[in-house]
Formats: structure tokens, sequence, C-alpha cells
């Protein structure tokens, strides 16, 4: 007779570890039967869709939801053709892409993003820049870094007499077009010589692929500035400058205040809507939905019923892992819109 | 004595039967030209608006402004063209040095080996790679060396500032590392079938190694050495992930080295997936317009090739 002799701690671990076997299993066992939703779209809110995609499986095993990061342009084209369950795009829909779609388009804001000057000035933090010069430095006539109409708003910062790099992104992005969609707005000069676009020619600077590319070039160069989604800025450490909005106040990007701007939005009917150039006091200035694109009417019920779920669950429990990837969560009130446009989808 | 066997083979010395083999290399090689036939027509149809409104001009402005609808290629034409050349002047001497270093026998044949299979290994870093080690490796110390230059080298105008870490400098020397395998692996063979007899000749002579390298050796390889230059050049130019991760992708014109420039390649990656209307048209003009500066650049290539081998005729 064998006494097999086995510490708690030994039995815990083998416990755990037929327990993640039989969830493997179990995994694999469900995959044959399991509802497959297919999206594709911008490559922005790509990490939190896709982190959506794995926690909803694990909430509901049944449901597997891929998304691909193709580009909201990519993501526009694919939801008419109709090779995609929902799409996604930073820019909406226009109504002439709307009208291209016989079954119909329900736009629901899925998240927000908020836009930063990141900037790279070894020992300088806190920097505020004025709406002038957030302008003059993409027009490249703020040209150095002591240039009086930054020292103004700094009186307590050692700015260098040093050229200011300008990084912007060279890939059509909407993150450009929701930055440039607010220089234009600010400053007439930029509306004439720029203009809003989800890729445009700057006058100076030097262009980065995707935001990684724009933030490697800040984090390399000392004397760059750039515009990168928030979550990039904060993951690489970058500082982040100060904004002056509507109101004439220095708002620092943030969840806080990037959510006090999407609170004060009225959403319309439509739910498309650009906070182009808030005006409320704390509101920070540069912040955008991006949204997800379904169709009005799905011919298969199951496929209904399994995106419904997931939407629905992306616009509640989802909503939590926005901050922790440098999102921003939705406001209760943008949350309610949302599910009552949802809840038009048959 | 029977009559051999005639239901093999006919009278005519062939097969009856049609020859598979013949008919399978005849499609196959159809095929592939049918194939580019039906790529250049497929992206001259979708470039057709972009060429009927700009015509021409679209090679001698510079501007791409996507908003207002105006588009004009030179800036990338140009750079397409400095970095390949640049890469090329980099990437030949050293090349063709290794080259000849790889099929003399300075070293033990196993560590020549060894080291021919290193480089070779170069060919297969994927592109995505060079481009990221050319951001954390290369462009610091492109940043610093331009830098050095606008400072004292600033009046020539290849090196005016402000000196740029994302540059058609950067572009050009990651380009050259990804250009050397190709260089150095077909002049290296080329290098090795010189005869040895010729070899040998020139040393009979009394040639020194150095004289029978430059005189006899090199000349004789010569046509070998330029098609790799003409394949290198080719890769350079198509070259698309590593060039516009590094190369700034800027639509200014500029004499300096050191400041950001533009590939048709890059130019095309960066814009196509979020490109609509026009501008979709006008990328595939200018895809149309690489497709145009690839040919040329290896008919020329060819006819240097055939000039070398009419040159050095005499020698084998």
């Amino acid at each position: 007779m064998v006494v097999v002799l086995v510490d708690s701690h030994t039995q815990m671990k083998l416990t755990s570890k037929l327990a993640l076997c039989l969830s493997i299993a179990t995994s694999f066992a469900t995959t044959g039967q399991a509802q497959q939703i297919s999206g594709a779209g911008a490559t922005f809110p790509a990490p939190l869709y896709q982190r959506w995609g794995v926690e909803f499986n694990k909430v509901q095993p049944g449901i597997q939801v891929n998304y691909q990061s193709v580009g909201s342009g990519a993501g526009v084209k694919n939801f008419i053709q109709g090779v995609v369950d929902f799409g996604a795009s930073d820019a909406a829909m226009s109504d002439e892409e709307m009208a291209k779609v016989a079954a119909g388009v329900v736009l629901i804001p899925a998240t927000a993003g908020e836009i930063v000057y990141a900037y790279n000035l070894p020992g300088v933090t806190g920097l505020k820049l004025s709406r002038e010069v957030m302008a003059g430095i993409y027009l490249g006539t703020v040209k150095k870094w002591n240039d009086p109409a930054i020292v103004k708003d700094n009186p307590d910062l050692k700015l260098p007499n040093t050229p200011i790099q300008v990084a912007y992104r060279s890939d059509g992005s909407g993150t450009t077009y929701v930055f440039t969609q607010h220089l234009s707005k600010i400053s007439a000069k930029f509306d004439d010589e720029v203009g809003t676009d989800k890729s445009v020619t700057f006058p100076v600077g030097v262009g980065g692929k995707g935001n990684e590319g724009v933030t490697a070039l800040i984090k390399q160069s000392p004397g760059t500035v750039g515009y990168v989604e928030y979550g990039y800025a904060k993951d690489n450490g970058l500082s982040m400058a100060s904004l002056q909005n509507k109101s004439g106040n220095f708002i620092a990007p943030d969840i806080a205040s990037a959510r006090s701007t999407l609170s004060n939005v009225q959403l319309p009917e439509n739910l498309r809507i650009w906070p182009v150039d808030p005006e409320a006091a704390n509101d920070y200035p540069i912040v955008s939905f991006t949204w997800l694109l379904l169709y009005k009417k799905y011919s298969d019920p199951a496929k209904l019923k399994a995106l419904k779920e997931f939407v629905t669950w992306s616009l509640t429990d989802g909503q939590s892992f926005s901050e922790s990837l440098g999102y921003v969560p939705l406001p209760e009130a943008v949350v309610e819109k949302s599910k009552a446009a949802l809840a038009t989808v048959q | 004595m029977s009559a051999p066997e005639k239901d093999i083979i006919s009278p005519a010395g062939y097969r009856p039967a049609p020859d598979l083999f013949r008919i399978l290399c005849q499609t196959a090689s159809l095929l592939t030209v049918l194939m580019l036939g039906w790529i250049i027509y497929e992206i001259i149809e979708s470039a057709w608006p972009a060429i009927q409104k700009f015509g021409f001009d679209f090679m001698s402005t510079s501007a791409w402004v996507p908003n207002r609808e105006r588009f004009g290629v030179l800036p990338f034409i140009v750079g397409t063209l400095a970095s390949s050349f640049l890469a090329i002047l980099l990437a030949f001497p050293l090349g063709v040095a290794i080259a000849i270093f790889l099929s003399e026998n300075f070293l033990s044949p196993s560590i020549r080996q060894t080291m021919r299979f290193v480089v070779e290994m170069l060919a297969a870093i994927p592109s995505v790679v060079y481009g990221l080690w050319g951001i954390f490796v290369i462009i610091p110390i492109v940043k610093a060396f331009g830098d050095w230059a606008v400072g004292t080298l600033g009046d020539f105008p290849l090196f005016s500032g402000p000196a740029y870490g994302n540059s058609l400098l950067t572009a050009s020397v990651v380009l050259a590392i990804m250009i050397l395998p190709t260089i150095t692996a077909i002049s290296r063979n080329s290098l090795a079938s010189v005869p040895k007899t010729l070899r040998e000749g020139a040393y009979a002579l009394g040639a020194t190694r150095w004289e029978a390298i430059f005189s006899v050796i090199l000349p004789t390889a010569a046509p070998g050495i330029v098609a790799a230059t003409i394949l290198g050049l080719g890769r350079a130019m198509g070259e698309t992930m590593a060039v516009a991760m590094l190369i700034g992708n800027s639509s200014r014109l500029s004499w300096s080295v050191l400041s950001p420039s533009g590939t048709l390649a890059g130019l095309l990656a960066n814009q196509f997936g979020e490109a609509q209307g026009l501008q979709v048209n006008s990328l595939m003009y200018a895809a149309l317009i690489l497709i145009g500066i690839t040919l040329v650049v290896n008919m020329l290539g060819e006819a240097v090739l055939r000039y070398t081998q009419k040159q050095t005729a005499g020698i084998r």
C-alpha cells in the first residue's frame, strides 16, 4: 500500500491546474457552437474593443467578438459592403455614407478619447499653451520654446532658447481629424492654411506613423512637441501641456476634465457630434467620441441577440476598462442615449 | 533483327502525346505576364480620375493636401530617388568589399562560410524590425551626427539645419543595411565564378594580390556586380515599412539630407487606409509612377549590364 502525502499547498496547485485544464477543455468545446461577431474599423479604440471582446467572452462564453483594427475609413467601407457585423469609426459616418446602407445605420458612441500636446523638454513640467500658441506651433509661426507668446503664460518656467520641433501623424487618422478640426475652429489662419482632414499638410514638422510613431519622435528628441492620444502619452510618461479652452482657462488633460467636456455635450438625434470647442469653464478642449456602427436590421436573430448583449455589456460593465487603457468612460447621460439607440436595432 | 518499338517515340522523334511539361511552363510564364498586365490595368483604371485631373503636372508639383484636393508627388519622387541612390552609395563599396573578402582566401573556408551566412541572414530580418531598430539605434546616432554636421558644415546646403532624427539620411543608412545582403551575395557569386585559370595566370605573370583583384578579378566579375547593384536599387525603391517609419514622411522639398523627406511607397503605406475619393485615385497614380520609375531604372540597369558585358568580354 502506498501512502501518498500531499500537503495542502500542492493540493491547491493541483486543483487549480485541473481547473485550468477543464476550462481550456470547455472553451475548446464551446468554440464549436459559439456565436461569432465580427467587427472592423478604427485603430484608436482597438485596444479597448479587443479587451472588451476578451472580457465579454469570460462573462458570455457562447459569444466571440473579433475586432480588426483596419482604420476608420476601411471600417466604414467594410460596413457599407456588409462584410462585417459592426463597424467602428472615429469620424462616425457621413450622411452620404449612411445613405449607401440599405438596412439603415445606428451610430453608437462607445468610448471617447482626448488628444494632448505631449512634449519633451527636460526639466519643464506644467507647460501651458494658449489657443494662439496651439495653432502657432503647427503653423510654424511660434518657432522657439522661449517665444514671448509661450513665456507670457508660463512666467515661472525656465524655457530654453531652442527650436520647437513639431511632430505629426503621417498616416491618415481620426486623431488628426479631431485635432485639426479643433485648431481650424480656434484659428482662422489655421483653417485657411491647413484645414481639417484625416491627413493634412502642416507647414512644419516631421511625420510619425501612428500614435506610437509620434510618441517615439517626442521621446527621442528633446524640444519636440506632438499631438497624441492621452493613453499613449500617459503610458510613455510624456509630459502633457495644459491647454486653454474657450472660456480662457488652462485645463490639464486627464480623465476628469475630458469627462466634464463629454457630459456638457448635447447629443443630437443621430448621436453624431463633435465637441469641437467646448465652452464650460473646466472642459478640456480636444475631446472626441468614437462610434460603433450597427445596422438597423439584422436578418439573423441569434446574431442580433449576441450583438445586442455585447454592446449593452460594453456600454455598462465594459466602461470600467476604459480608464486603465487611457480612454474616457462615457458619462451616464451618454450611456442612456446610446442604450436607447441600441434598442432601435432589430 | 526486329525493328525497334515505335509506340513510344514517333518517327519524327517526338512523343505522340502533347508535351505536358512544355504546356505547364508556357502557362506559368503566360500567367506571370498576364498578372502584371492585370495589376497595371487595375492601377491605371483606379488612377484615371486623377490622371485626367492633374495630367503630368502631378509629377512636377509639390503639394499633397487631401482636404483641398490638391495633389502632386514631386517631393516623393525626389525622396524615392534620393534615398535609394544614397543607400546604394553607402552599400555598394561596403557590399563589394565584403564580397571580395568572402571570395578570396584571406580566412579559412569555415570562417568565411559562417560570415557569408551571417551577411545573408540580414536579408531574413523583417522590414518592420529594421524600422524599429532604426528608431532606437540609428536615429540617435544620425541626430548626433546631424547636430555636429549642421554646426560645422551647415553652410553647405546638403547639411543645412535643423537636423532631425527622422530624416533622409536615417532612412538611407537603414536601407543600405537592408540591401547589403543582396549586393554581397550576388557579387560574391560572380567573384567566386571567375575562372581559376585567370587568377592563376595573373599570379604567374607576377601580379600582387591587389593587382590581381583590381585588374583581373573585379573586371571579370563586373557584370555580376552591376546586376547586384541594380537588384539592390530595386529593393531600396520599393521598400516601404522601414522607410515609412524612419524618413519623417514630409511633403516638403529640401536640399538637406538631415531634414525629413518622403517616398512614394511610404506615402501609399501611410495614407491608403484612410483615403477616400480623389485621394485614392491620386495614390494609385503615385503607385503607377513608382512602377514607372522602377521600370526605367531596371532598363537603365540592363543597358549598363550589357555595356559592361561587352567591355569585359575580352577578358573572359
